[in-house]
């Protein structure tokens, strides 16, 4: 007893310390660690996403009152794609390295692992989409009162377009070119997102009771999963 | 005689119009270590996959201690490591985190042993260098390094010993082998000559194809 303490404590001091993490937080931690560590990933939707705006009024009219009519409708497509272009990397990378077969393969239940993967992804995608909209809006002449109703429909908006891809991409990622099949099978789920998101911001701009939207929006996107 | 740990019953599976294995039926218990044989393309990796539970494409039954696998996989799972074709490591992270992944994954391992594992398999002083740095073998080791961490009885090994050198695979065989006499069980496939004499059990598929 008296000889094993000492031998107890020197390997602790050199040893690390691990903190054993459940399933959610293991998962939420390594997905976020696995992008910070591959920038360019990151990156690319925010990329697309700015692009769109700076030229689509150098392609139809530089008009702002044009503009101020047509944002809404611009941003949201413009999150939409984004969106769905990075998408179908959820579950890729993980299938390739046998990654997957070992979530499959552990006792944890899918579902907490599959949301902590979709609530990274959502983090890396649709938060800095809505964070960046503001400044997208003030690109197209959104008028002010648009703002809060772009932000408050895109955070509800961004994670219900990740969960919706989540299914689409799991049902492909066991095909070698997935990405155009992706498309095909999630953007007829995306459409009323959309209807109802552009619909939100436009009635924020026109001064519309655009609230009741959100609400009512919510639950018809909980129906969907 | 008590209920086999593993028994599989009557099973057919067949790829691509091609008949893989037909009416296989075998019972492993506590303490063995099978070996499943069979030239390249006779359905060892399905074999497995289909024992681990990652592959449905089958008919006929699989019973762990007695107990249909339907209506335990989350009990076989969790008694249950499997080694597959790919070893199961992110390249971007590090052969610590990647286990510490891992880990949360199954949490009756035991994250003490984590640092004595790495020195176990080999990687000691790679601990906190990004996996694509490392060779394919060092790869393997950090999957390997499972071995060690984990206490479930079952231990399914697709060709474990690939890419490992022979100093490497000879500690593997000992690892085995002490699994066997903890009374786990190890079911693999390899193309390696395995030292191990009349402790293994082998399971040949190429009789077993049928003709269609």
């Amino acid at each position: 007893m008296n000889d094993s303490m000492p031998n107890q404590s020197a390997d602790k001091s050199m040893a690390h310390v691990y903190k054993v993490d459940g399933p959610f937080w293991g998962a939420l931690k390594r997905d976020l660690l696995l992008s910070y560590r591959r920038k360019s990933d990151l990156v690319n939707p925010l990329i697309f996403f700015l692009m769109v705006a700076t030229l689509f009024p150098l392609g139809v009219s530089p008009d702002p009152t044009f503009l101020a009519d047509v944002a809404p409708g611009v941003v949201w497509v413009a999150a939409l794609l984004a969106t769905l272009l990075s998408m179908d990397s959820l579950f890729r990378s993980d299938f390739e390295d046998g990654t997957l077969e070992q979530i499959l393969l552990s006792p944890q239940p899918l579902y907490l692992v599959v949301l902590a993967k979709v609530l990274a992804h959502w983090m890396l995608t649709g938060l800095p989409l809505t964070l960046l909209a503001p400044v997208l809006g003030v690109m197209l002449f959104l008028p002010g009162d648009g703002m809060w109703g772009l932000v408050l429909s895109l955070l509800l908006g961004t994670p219900t377009l990740s969960l919706i891809g989540a299914i689409g991409a799991a049902l492909t990622v066991g095909l070698r070119k997935g990405g155009v099949l992706i498309s095909l099978l999630v953007l007829p789920l995306y459409i009323p997102v959309l209807i109802f998101g552009s619909a939100a911001v436009q009635g924020a701009v026109t001064g519309y009771p655009w609230t009741g939207i959100l609400p009512f929006w919510a639950r018809c996107c909980r129906s969907d999963w | 005689m008590s209920t086999p740990r593993l028994k599989i019953d009557n099973l057919f599976c067949e790829r691509d119009e091609r008949v893989l294995f037909e009416g296989l039926s075998f019972e492993v218990n506590a303490g063995e270590v099978i070996q499943i044989e069979g030239q390249n393309g006779s359905g060892k990796t399905t074999l497995l996959r289909i024992l681990s539970g990652l592959s449905r494409h089958f008919e006929g039954d699989i019973y762990w201690q007695g107990e249909h696998l339907d209506n335990c996989a989350e009990s076989y799972r969790e008694s249950l490591l499997y080694f597959g074709h790919q070893p199961g490591v992110k390249a971007v992270l590090t052969p610590r985190e990647n286990l510490q992944w891992y880990a949360s994954l199954h949490p009756e391992m035991d994250l003490s042993k984590l640092d004595n594992a790495l020195i176990k398999v080999g990687l000691k002083g790679y601990e906190d260098v990004p996996c694509h740095t490392l060779s394919a073998g060092q790869n393997r080791r950090v999957s390997l390094a499972r071995l060690y961490l984990s206490s479930a009885p079952l231990w399914i090994l697709d060709e474990p010993f690939t890419a490992i050198d022979k100093r490497g695979v000879a500690e593997k065989e000992a690892l085995i082998t002490a699994h066997a006499e903890q009374g786990g069980t190890v079911i693999l496939t390899t193309h390696h000559e395995l030292a191990m004499g009349d402790k293994i059990r082998r399971l040949n598929l190429d009789q077993l194809a049928g003709t269609l």
